[in-house]
């Protein structure tokens, strides 16, 4: 089998060891979909890694994405590692990790949480990395792994 | 601490030193209300009573409080009589009536709603209830009475008998007591046990802390027996419910085996979980905890508007 070519990007962000099938989560978290300055987005699915076996990316054109912007993926990409892409060469690259506080992207598990209920930009707490714990910074309930990729 | 304009929404916002400062303002009010009679601290200054969900006795302290500082009360004891039926949102409610008042105490059913106006008001705001989420001025008035009875909350063995499990005073009053050099006795059914999460949290503090479903074998060791009520609509299954409905009761039968100086608390109302013969006997405190309530939520008025 020929190998995919995805083309290359001369300027922007491409987001690298998605696990296989998050992709378009992660087009989803960054708000990807709507980007306003016009540039393509491209999406990998199910490419061979050698890391993880099976694996997606995402390469956004003329795009600069942030560490801080790029950390709200590490919910559902742990694994992922990002390329500033500049002239067709990775000038910086990192790996994504969950952040101190997370907003805006995590619904509450708590049916009773305010949040449901008024216009409010949602906030947690990460209180455990190992396993992945956070609080509601409203309702004060603490949400594990299971429950928190169920409410993104 | 900075106590002007600060809000207070949860018993985990507050540090030792803060639960500390509020008992000492309150004791000093005590003392000075007994003996002035009245006190005008708050004179010219509108506490606004936001109750979303009735709580007659939590509102009628906070009025008690506000009115004996020497300010005065405007407020809605019942969602349904206010625009909030018409489908206001909560924020809106809240940047109207900061307009008209200087301190906000609200009493909501959803939680997080105390942490909401909060963040929406510019005075302070006084958490009364948040659903089943906190009740920080509860835990402040339940520590303060064990401070008063017996001059100290270090060394003391407390009890806390009941519902465990959904019973929102009892895991915030665990939390500030693990502030303390105490030991934890957890009596509860089987099925209402504390959460593990913060049995834990609370060994990792340092509290030694016990479990047991037997009331009698353990009353004998406590100073403090801390009662809560078995909360019917706090059960997601009516059946669950009736299986513990009625599981425990404290009477003088039970108290023969209890210390001297043993203390019984509760946040009241009661069902059946106290006796009324108990009322009588030198153990029993709940009413006095009632009366605490005042001054403890006068100095956290007072506190938060900056007048004492
Ligand atoms: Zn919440």
């Amino acid at each position: 089998m020929p190998e995919l070519k995805v083309s290359a990007i001369r300027e922007g962000t491409v987001i690298d060891h998605i696990p296989a099938g998050k992709g378009l989560k992660v087009i989803e978290i960054l708000k990807l979909g709507k980007l306003s300055n016009g540039g393509a987005v491209l999406l990998a699915i199910n490419v061979p890694s050698k890391k993880l076996g099976r694996k997606d990316i995402v390469k956004v054109e003329g795009k600069f994405l942030s560490e801080e912007e790029v950390n709200k993926i590490a919910l559902v990409a742990p694994t992922a590692t990002v390329n500033i892409i500049r002239d067709y060469k990775v000038v910086e690259k990192f790996k994504v990790e969950i952040p101190d506080v997370i907003e805006g992207i995590l619904r509450c598990a708590n049916p009773n949480c305010i949040t449901h209920y008024e216009y409010v930009t949602t906030k947690f707490y990460v209180i455990s990395r190992e396993p992945l714990k956070v609080r509601c910074h409203y309702c004060e309930r603490t949400m594990e792994e299971e429950e928190i990729l169920a409410n993104l | 601490m900075e106590w002007t304009g600060r809000d207070v929404i949860s018993i985990r916002d507050f540090s030792k030193e803060d639960i500390e400062f509020v008992l000492l303002t309150a004791e000093r009010l005590e003392r000075e209300l007994k003996e002035k009679g009245h006190l005008e601290y708050a004179k010219g200054k509108i506490l606004a009573t936001l109750f979303f969900e009735p709580s007659t006795r939590t509102r009628l302290s906070f009025e008690s409080a506000m009115h004996r500082l020497g300010g005065s009360v405007i407020g809605f004891a019942e969602a349904s009589t206010s625009s909030v039926k018409k489908g206001e949102s909560l924020r809106d409610t809240i940047k109207t009536v900061e307009q008209y008042s200087d301190v906000i105490v609200i009493r909501h059913p959803k939680e997080g709603a105390a942490r909401l106006a909060a963040e929406v008001a510019e005075i302070p705001v006084i958490n009364a209830g948040d659903g089943s989420n906190q009740h920080p001025t509860q835990t402040l008035l339940d520590l303060y009475t064990i401070k008063k009875e017996f001059g100290r909350i270090d060394g003391l063995k407390i009890g806390l008998l009941g519902d465990l499990k959904y019973g929102r005073t009892v895991h915030s009053l665990a939390e500030a007591l693990a502030f303390y050099d105490i030991e934890l006795y957890l009596i509860s059914p089987e099925m209402l046990r504390m959460p593990k999460h913060i049995v834990e949290e609370l060994k990792e503090r340092g509290v030694k802390v016990y479990e047991t479903s037997d009331l009698e074998a353990v009353i004998g060791e406590l100073d403090v027996l801390y009662v809560t009520r078995i909360q019917r609509e706090r059960f997601p299954d009516e059946q669950e419910y009736l299986k513990v409905k009625g599981s425990y009761q404290v009477n003088c039968k039970v108290l023969e085996k209890a210390k001297e100086e043993l203390r019984v608390m509760h946040p009241l109302p009661r069902v059946d979980e106290i006796h009324p013969e108990v009322d009588k006997t030198k153990h029993a405190i709940y009413f006095r905890q009632v009366f605490n309530g005042v001054p403890v939520r006068m100095a956290l008025l007072g506190l938060v508007l900056g007048v004492i």
